[in-house]
């Protein structure tokens, strides 16, 4: 096993596999960048080291103060967390060549993962439903319109690439092709210095479901159960459970087993996640394998009662999987709530700054896993995820309603977050039903939100002036007074009154 | 204390007085039966004939806003002894007006110059945060008599971007 493990990432993922470190007795290294230093995974380690300014390219995606902080502390493995530098091959072969275990796939397995275009034909060897459409870069316009022909319009176009929608292009008509196939050649090129654009049939309105598996160095795989992740915005995942709502047995043995079968054409170890699209006839097809941890894992623990985390490092110590597939159970539902630092009345822009109040849900079936603290200030440099919430219950109804009572108990103040979001979600009758696809959220969205029920503006009236007389020291500026007084009437401190003069001037 | 509050652009007066037992509180002349805690900073459990209340309150770059559960009111409390006065009451439409950054960020593009006409809702600036670009809109119809923000300047939360008049 590892003494010691750096955790080359921020926010609450490395402070998930901080916290697995530490109850398997292995020491953790956190790295930062300057704006982190004050940040709960360098709070959390057990050694911390800064690595540069900012900009992730020259802090937490630079291999080699990565590596050097790697050397210097003497840690014999790294966990990449998710994003940065997770699915990045050349950084799991620099790894290898700089002697520490990267925890998570081969480099080959990633780049098979990598290209989309090669990752469809491996899983065509290997007998993988794929959505009908080429496995190699489009060659000519003549030859889009002969496969678009073929397997029937509306047809997608996607960069070999790509990722976050970039090079991708919806188009209805034969007459529609040509230009948008120049657009995304181009769009390709831009993003990710590569024109491979292949074409793929239109899924309309699909579920985007994708399996969970786990293999060790000696061959064995084993899946772990679905995680429904329709709820998405702008091809980003915003609310996921497991199981899925329409998801049986037979279906998840089905995927399940399709699943390993690519995890082995991959030669694959580690955690990983097989996604799939699933077509109004709960046809399911390959879309992409995600090769490193997910954001959403939590749902697959609480369900399991597998810690993942533990697992990948096991693994990728050399242990053997201790349990086989036959000894997998799921049990009752789990929900998960991604919080952002985002503001939901004005298009969910982004909302960084000082979390002023922070009031925690707990009770029965809650988990957060969350990289904030109250007094902390959120940085605009990176992704807004703050927390997650995970709601855990017997079946989907009482995860439901956990769920909805701990988004009532939860209070960020200071910066704006989605958490409103949820409560509608939660709420919403097609969201109950298990009535979700990709455009589920866009169309919620548009909807009228329905009417706040149960306002009292005349208890927030009293509380304004009860807030004026018991806690005075932030006292609107607008008051009028010159001088806060507290109850008994004494003037408080002057740190308050240079606040308040500070306030007056930033209100003009 | 006798204090004008605004919740939600509706007004109210509010007498609050320490009792023996409790407050005195007249709400608008109607005596209410209430009973306050304050739990910690920021946060209020009050109780009115029996109904328990959590208050939040949270202050914005601008603003101050009280949360009763998970409803947000957008709050203003004044003291009508006071010789300010409200404050902005005619400001909205008349005079210069302030563009307030409101998060931290980066001016990424200025669209308008100085002196140059706008309209009410008007792009002026783009400010951009965790990797998401924010238009900044001009709150009246008037003239951009100055950019306090030059491209590329980082600003926090409330700092002046521009003035309109």
């Amino acid at each position: 096993m590892f003494n010691k493990i750096l955790i080359a990432n921020r926010g609450e993922i490395a402070v998930r596999v901080i916290r697995a470190c530490r109850e398997l007795g292995i020491a953790s290294v956190a790295v930062y960048s300057d704006v982190d230093r004050a940040s709960l995974h360098v709070r959390k380690a057990d050694e911390a080291y800064h690595i540069g300014p900012p900009a992730a390219a020259e802090s937490y995606l630079n291999f080699a103060k990565i590596l050097d902080v790697a050397k210097r502390s003497g840690a014999d493995a790294i966990h990449p967390g998710y994003g940065f530098l997770s699915e990045n091959a050349k950084f799991a072969q620099a790894c290898v060549n700089a002697g520490v275990k990267f925890i998570g796939p081969t480099a080959a397995s990633m780049e098979m993962m990598g290209s989309k275009t090669r990752a469809r034909q491996e899983m065509e060897k290997a007998g993988v439903p794929l959505v009908p459409g080429t496995s190699r870069g489009l060659e000519s316009a003549e030859q889009a319109e002969q496969v678009a022909a073929k397997i029937g319009y509306p047809v997608m176009l996607k960069a070999a690439a790509g990722g976050g929608g970039k090079g991708m292009r919806l188009v209805h008509r034969a007459e529609e092709l040509k230009s948008a196939l120049e657009a995304a050649q181009s769009e390709a090129e831009r993003a990710f210095a590569d024109r491979e654009v292949y074409i793929e049939k239109t899924i309309i309105n699909p579920r985007h479901i994708e399996m969970q598996v786990l293999a060790d160095q000696h061959g064995n795989t084993v899946y772990l159960g679905e995680r429904e992740c329709s709820i998405q915005r702008r091809h980003q995942k915003v609310l996921e459970e497991s199981p899925s709502p329409i998801v049986d047995a037979d279906m998840r043995r089905r995927m399940g087993e399709v699943a390993v079968r690519v995890a082995k054409a991959a030669g694959y170890s580690n955690a990983g996640t097989v996604e799939f699209l699933v077509d109004q006839d709960k046809n399911f097809y390959f879309l992409e394998m995600n090769t490193r941890l997910q954001v959403e894992h939590p749902v697959t623990e609480l369900t399991t009662g597998l810690d993942l985390v533990h697992l990948q490092i096991r693994i990728a110590a050399g242990e053997m999987l201790p349990f086989g597939q036959e000894d997998v159970r799921i049990r009752g539902h789990a929900i998960e709530c991604r919080i952002y630092a985002e503001d939901p009345d004005n298009n969910y822009f982004p909302s960084p700054g000082k979390i002023t109040l922070l009031l925690l849900p707990s009770g029965p079936g809650i988990r957060r896993d969350s990289g904030m603290y109250e007094g902390w200030t959120v940085p605009i440099d990176y992704d807004p995820l703050l927390a997650k919430l995970i709601g855990y219950g017997t079946n989907r109804t009482q995860a439901i309603s956990r769920l909805t009572r701990a988004l009532h108990e939860y209070f960020v103040g200071g910066i704006k977050t989605n958490i409103s979001l949820f409560r509608r979600i939660l709420t919403d009758a097609d969201f109950q039903a298990g009535k979700l696809d990709t455009g589920y959220l866009d169309r919620l969205l548009k909807s009228k939100p329905p009417e706040v029920r149960g306002g009292h503006p005349e208890v927030a009236a009293i509380a304004a002036g009860i807030f004026a007389i018991l806690d005075p020291a932030l006292a609107p500026a607008s008051n009028g007074n010159s001088f806060p007084k507290s109850a008994d009437g004494k003037v408080s401190g002057t740190a308050s009154s240079w606040k308040r003069a500070a306030r007056v001037e930033s209100l003009g | 204390m006798v204090y004008d509050v605004t919740i939600d652009g509706k007004d109210y007066r509010l007498e609050l007085e320490r009792a023996e037992a409790g407050w005195l509180c007249r709400l608008d002349g109607r005596e209410i039966q209430m009973d306050a805690v304050l739990a910690r900073r920021d946060v209020l459990s009050v109780l009115i004939a029996g109904k328990a209340y959590e208050i939040k309150r949270e202050h914005t770059a601008t603003d101050m806003h009280l949360w009763v559960g998970s409803v947000r009111y957008l709050a203003e409390l004044r003291d009508p002894r006071s010789l300010r006065g409200r404050r902005g009451a005619d400001a909205d439409e008349k005079g210069p007006k302030k563009l307030l950054a409101p998060m931290p960020g980066k001016v990424m593009r200025v669209l308008i110059g100085e002196e140059q006409a706008v309209e009410v809702g008007q792009s002026i600036l783009v400010v951009e945060a965790m990797k998401m670009q924010n238009e900044i809109k001009s709150p009246k119809k008037g003239t951009v008599r100055k950019i306090v923000a030059a491209e590329g300047a980082n600003v926090n939360a409330g700092d002046v971007l521009a003035i309109v008049d």
